[in-house]
């Protein structure tokens, strides 16, 4: 009994202390009390940020054993194939870490599966931020952060995999060495700024060390810290149903639902990669060798996101590097690097302005969109994701030729057309789809479910029954509001039709919205309701009144 | 039983019954093709007996002097005049090796054109016979003789010779072969092969006659002790142990990307998916 006293007076004195010295009530208060939705799409964001704790972790454990020097020493450790080899120190001290430090091979195991997933579940959370329109004010901003930080992911990445020097992640650097010279005028300088001198040199392993272990992370943690604080003042958006609204956030609060929760499913991601760790090897150095610039091993691809970039240096033709009075412009190489990694993040970082700017549309939205109902949005996204996946496809031609047994220079000359013929394919097709399903959605408000039930009637006919939706689920299918080409409908904040901006605005809003589905009108609803007075007496009868239980919310919040 | 198709039938319309379907329909069809799928018949293989180069020559008329010309000078054979079809190269100076090996692995006779001979598993020929013809071949120009059992005794490179073997293999040959011996693509859908399956004295002779589109590494370019070396690394699983798990293939980057996202990522949105599910 006065032990527990004892407990509570120094539990309450601490509280006071944290209390009056940081205003910790407020802070546990607010935070605890913060209400979340529940979706299962709203953990992908999760698995990025637990797998980047787990990079942190494991790379710490890393650093202990990793030896940051080109210098030249002689393996004389237990790996047999690679004995008495002359290798750099960082690539003896990465095998001795594997071979010879306890439970090291699983850490680096760990840390590169982790660093896969991390930016593989980075563009899956952001592809759900797309899809869904979450980039919308307020969160246009975060979602150029989340930009940031998915290209600064990559580099993190790349940076990491040449530290090991073995021989793929030297050719890796070779080539992106080859990525800086191929940058007119500059590359050369940058080149030999960043390595100190001709490649490869003693130099680049200790400043990739410091910026893989240090600038980056640091950068990154920062950004993460300010996207989560959007995400905490901006609320979390929600998906629509009935009683949510662009006021509200229905959920479950921070504490102790979420906390369980989320701490829960950090376990459950780190012990997913730790038995991928476990039972499969990934960038098995000792097998590749140490580095030396001469040999090359086939299949030399980097990690998979940088495997589009490989891809579209390999579609490129080779006879786009011009030479002219002296100099040499290596466009081949130019274009499908630097070029097109500045296009795709400057089509990312402006999207959600130049979908504004088609709207028109300057509130905050809360409430996400499904994607079939931003036709439009969702054609453009599936565009970019066949484009990137036709380039990913092209990083393994190689691979693929050898495991199928065709000609690489077919698939190479089939990918160089697809890659601009079946984006665009994948853009039309998707908008029909997405125009379709929303024709299917209308016609499930209208008529109700189809049962697969077929019924005759007195007089003979068959028809099937129909069960009715109940307005809770009709409220789903007809709560967006439908976006109409500012030609037929003009916006407040729309832009002057006679300026040069006000004509793009229009031009834009009707690629947009020339081609929609509109909603379910409540009136719709009334009037199928009552013009199939007898069908629906008959669907009444077969499936049982289910409407009793429903609320009626779709009246109010259409009228 | 009624009950049950019932039951079945009630069912009938679940979500998931498609994909069970499907899952059925796969697992007859695969049952079936490995059921009545055609097997390769083993081939049998005796020890070489003396050399016999009239046999050989015999041998060689009747099976490869179409493409590869009555005497063996190549390009073909000349019927009614007729332009020669189906040229072949000429064989005179190739050595016994280039027989043992493209005879031996099943490459030749050619089965159909194609980009390249592919390696076949039925082998046309005893082990005697395919001598036979070495025989005959080498007596027409001196070449590169089939390896000794010396040559191809591994268990006398010891771990320094071993890992120059594999540091040479790294620098000329897997920039096809892979670094592993996985092999890889070249181009117009011609290939090297994955070294997995191959012998020691095929690997011998391969580097000794660069068949196909591989280069040659006679005793000069790469000292018989050496390649003897490579091979005692490529063959010997042991000595180049795989300390890290199941290695996917080992062709690299590609296969453990497709890995992340297929197991790693598809099992993560597997378990939110289900996460998901618990509070609904």
């Amino acid at each position: 009994m006065s032990s527990q006293t004892t407990v509570d007076k120094v539990a309450a004195g601490i509280g006071n202390y944290a209390d009056d010295t940081a205003g910790a009530s407020k802070i546990v208060n607010g935070f605890a009390r913060k209400i979340f939705p529940d979706h299962w799409s709203f953990m992908l964001g999760e698995i990025t940020l637990y797998s980047f704790v787990i990079l942190l972790l494991t790379g710490t454990f890393l650093t202990f054993f990793y030896e940051p020097s080109a210098a030249e020493t002689t393996y004389t450790g237990i790996y047999a194939p690679l004995a008495g080899q002359t290798v750099s120190e960082a690539y003896a001290s990465s095998l001795r870490l594997s071979f010879d430090i306890r439970g090291g091979l699983l850490m680096r195991q760990v840390h590169h599966w982790a660093a896969l997933v991390f930016v593989a579940a980075t563009i899956v959370h952001m592809a759900r931020v797309f899809f869904t329109g979450a980039f919308r004010k307020p969160r246009e901003l975060n979602w150029v952060i989340g930009g940031v930080l998915a290209l600064l992911a990559v580099f993190e990445g790349f940076t990491g995999y040449s530290l090991p020097d073995d021989l793929l992640s030297g050719t890796g650097i070779r080539i992106a060495d080859a990525i800086i010279l191929a940058v007119p005028v500059v590359g050369s300088y940058i080149s030999f700024f960043l390595f100190g001198g001709e490649f490869p040199g003693q130099d680049f392993i200790p400043r990739f060390f410091t910026i893989h272990i240090l600038l980056l992370p640091a950068v990154m943690l920062a950004l993460i810290v300010v996207h989560l604080f959007f995400v905490v003042i901006h609320k979390h958006t929600q998906y629509p149903g009935p009683g949510r609204t662009e006021d509200n956030v229905v959920g479950f609060p921070l504490f102790p639902v979420y906390a369980a929760k989320a701490g829960g499913f950090f376990f459950i991601v780190f012990g997913v990669i730790a038995l991928i760790a476990a039972l499969f090897s990934i960038n098995p150095i000792w097998a590749y060798g140490a580095y030396d610039p001469s040999p090359v091993t086939a299949g030399s691809q980097p990690d998979w996101y940088m495997g589009w970039l490989d891809g579209a240096v390999r579609l490129m033709p080779g006879w786009t590097e011009i030479s002219a009075f002296g100099y040499t412009l290596s466009l081949n190489i130019f274009i499908p690097t630097t070029v097109i990694i500045l296009f795709v993040m400057g089509a990312l970082v402006a999207y959600p302005y130049l979908e504004q700017i088609a709207t028109g549309d300057k509130r905050e939205h809360h409430l996400l969109d499904r994607p079939r109902n931003a036709p439009t949005r969702t054609g453009l996204g599936v565009m970019a994701v066949t484009f990137y996946v036709l380039l990913w496809i092209s990083g393994g031609n190689d691979i693929i030729a050898h495991i199928m047994q065709l000609s690489i220079n077919d698939i190479t000359r089939f990918l160089r057309v697809a890659l601009f013929v079946l984006p665009a394919i994948a853009f039309v097709v998707t908008k029909r789809i997405c125009l379709g399903l929303q024709r299917k959605d209308r016609e499930k408000a209208l008529h109700g479910r189809e049962t697969g039930r077929i019924v005759r009637l007195p007089h003979g006919e068959f028809i099937e029954v129909h069960a009715p939706l109940s307005d809770l689920e009709r409220w789903t299918l007809v709560q967006h509001e439908v976006q109409r080409p500012m030609e037929i409908e003009d916006r407040v904040d729309a832009g002057n039709p006679d300026t040069l901006y006000g004509r793009f605005q229009r031009r834009l809003s009707k690629f947009y919205f020339e081609d929609r589905v509109e909603p379910v009108t409540p009136a719709e609803v009334e009037a199928a309701h009552s013009h199939g007075e007898l069908g629906s007496d008959e669907e009444h009868l077969a499936v049982g009144d289910k409407e009793n239980a429903a609320i009626g919310t779709s009246q109010t919040l259409h009228g | 039983m009624t009950r049950t198709l019932t039951a079945l039938s009630a069912r009938r319309r679940h979500p998931l019954a498609v994909v069970v379907l499907i899952a059925l329909a796969l697992l007859l069809v695969g049952g079936l093709y490995a059921a009545l799928a055609p097997r390769a018949a083993e081939a049998s293989t005796a020890t070489a007996s003396a050399d016999d180069v009239e046999t050989g020559k015999k041998l060689f008329l009747a099976n490869c002097a179409t493409c590869h010309g009555l005497n063996a000078q190549g390009g073909g054979v000349t019927v009614n005049g007729d332009t020669a079809q189906n040229p072949g190269p000429s064989l005179i100076g190739v050595g016994a090796a280039a027989v043992d090996f493209q005879v031996g692995s099943g490459r030749m006779p050619l089965a159909q054109s194609g980009p390249q001979a592919p390696k076949v598993n039925k082998i046309r020929f005893s082990q005697e016979q395919i001598d036979q013809m070495a025989a005959y071949i080498a007596s027409l120009a001196p070449g590169p003789a089939i390896p000794t059992e010396e040559q191809l005794d591994v268990s006398t490179v010891n771990d320094e010779q071993l890992a120059r073997g594999a540091a040479i293999f790294r620098t000329n040959c897997a920039m096809c072969h892979n670094f592993a011996g996985k092999g890889g693509a070249l181009t117009e859908g011609k290939y090297a092969p994955s070294l997995d399956e191959a012998s020691a004295k095929h690997i011998y002779e391969a580097m000794l006659t660069g068949p196909q589109s591989m280069p040659v590494f006679n005793d000069t370019t790469i000292s018989s002790e050496d390649k003897t070396a490579i091979i005692a690394w490529l063959t010997q699983d042991e000595k180049r142990p795989d300390p890290g798990g199941l290695t996917l293939g080992s062709v690299g980057p590609v296969s453990e990307g497709l890995f992340a996202w297929i197991a790693g990522i598809g099992l993560l949105i597997g378990c939110s998916v289900w996460l998901g599910m618990k509070s609904s």
